[in-house]
């Protein structure tokens, strides 16, 4: 190495960065060359000089505890991994969105349903054709249902109560054949519509009211109740509490 | 929900990255200039961090953690502070000639800590980090080249302008 050479070293010899072979041809260079003694010997100085009163900053007290909680804070937050998180949150959604279809798909069948009891009711009082089995005799009424569909239905004449038996006919619901028991009241002809809804629980007469007309459905001991009316609610609900009874 | 009370790789976390606060807040606070700066700096790397810590290997959490403290600080400087970044001798201008040091100056070889701080705070950014971590911080060339993600030569050549301009500062001070 010539002294140009050495003299691009030197910090590194200074700084005892250098293998040995390179170090001692250094050194050995530094006994004859004073520049370059000279200039290696203002780099220790300065070494020495920049340290001898510690100018090292310390992280301060506050900042160490802010990031130790700052780091657990963040710690927790992360011990879902990205991808479980992923899955928990798609899994979410899709749930979210099956019971909202569900929900929405369940409600529009139960609005088509109540406009089919309307339409059932209405059409029976325009074709005079309200009854098959004209009776106010529930043991006329019940056993002529026989063999016509595969349930039997409840039949009682409640004309002690003010809502006398007119007589029974078959319908169409939902795309099922349903047994319709005509009461009245006063002058206003009542439809009761039935179908089996066999694990359905129990629910209490829920009115819906539309184009004038007051519709009661409920659910009770596995049969499904729709009656029909353009008499008003609370005649309608007594009417419903004598059904259920 | 799946809490866990204690992660085993905050643990190690702990253990591994926080003893180098001191290290990291020092860097920070000779680029940074001021407190509030490098607390922000060193707060922010030290999440960095965290959440990049699966990336870590394992070979040197110091020379790790204060590579992403450099880069927090840089992208600040360059962001809040362009003008400062542009002060930045650079080398390529200069040549690969490394400056003789002034084998003529009387440097006393003891030096009170606000006068060194202030001197090292005189030069360009890149040098306040090599000085940084091969002064104060004993980080060998291979460490310096690692954090700042410079070649060793680049390395070895600012550390030289960096103790010139040191010396001329010093000198004059005294």
């Amino acid at each position: 190495m010539n002294h140009d050479e050495i003299r691009e070293l030197l910090h590194a010899y200074a700084d005892g960065e250098l293998d040995l072979i390179n170090a001692r041809e250094i050194e050995q260079h530094l006994r004859r060359c004073d520049e370059c003694r000279g200039a290696e010997e203002q780099i220790r100085a300065l070494r020495q000089a920049l340290t001898s009163d510690s100018p090292s900053y310390r992280a301060p007290a506050h900042l160490r505890r802010k990031i130790r909680a700052a780091v657990r804070r963040e710690a927790k937050e992360k011990t879902f991994s990205p991808w479980l998180a992923f899955a928990v949150g798609a899994a979410c959604a899709v749930i979210a969105i099956a019971l909202v279809f569900f929900q929405t798909t369940r409600v529009s069948r139960e609005n088509a349903i109540v406009d089919q009891v309307i339409a059932n009711h209405v059409r029976s009082l325009l074709a005079t054709h309200l009854v098959d089995i004209p009776s106010s005799d529930q043991h006329t009424v019940k056993p002529w249902f026989d063999g016509k569909i595969d349930f039997a239905p409840d039949v009682h004449d409640f004309a002690t109560s003010g809502f006398p038996l007119v007589g029974g006919r078959l319908d169409y619901l939902d795309g099922k054949t349903v047994v319709a028991l005509v009461y009245q009241r006063n002058k206003h002809p009542i439809n009761v519509f039935i179908m089996p809804a066999a694990g359905s629980s129990d629910s209490s007469p829920a009115l819906s009211t539309r184009r004038g007309y007051n519709i009661l459905s409920w659910t009770h001991a596995d049969m499904r109740y729709w009656a029909v009316s353009d008499l008003n609610e609370t005649e309608l609900r007594q009417f419903a509490e004598l059904l259920i009874r | 929900m799946f809490r866990l009370t204690e992660s085993p790789r905050l643990s190690e976390f702990e253990r591994k990255v926080l003893p180098h606060l001191d290290a990291a807040y020092n860097l920070a606070r000779f680029l940074m200039r001021n407190e509030q700066d490098a607390e922000d700096v060193v707060q922010e790397a030290a999440l960095r961090a965290f959440r990049f810590f699966d990336n870590f290997r394992g070979e040197n959490s110091r020379a790790w953690f204060l590579r992403i403290v450099r880069n927090t600080s840089f992208t600040v400087l360059k962001k809040n502070r362009p003008d400062e970044m542009n002060i930045a001798f650079d080398e390529e201008l200069h040549g690969g000639q490394t400056p003789p040091m002034d084998a003529g100056v009387a440097l006393d070889r003891a030096q009170d800590r606000q006068t060194v701080r202030a001197a090292i705070e005189q030069l360009p950014p890149e040098f306040r980090e090599a000085i940084t971590l091969r002064e104060l911080e004993g980080a060998s060339y291979k460490e310096i080249a690692d954090i700042a993600g410079v070649p060793i030569g680049t390395v070895m050549s600012r550390l030289a302008r960096a103790r010139q301009h040191l010396q001329g500062i010093l000198s004059k001070t005294k």
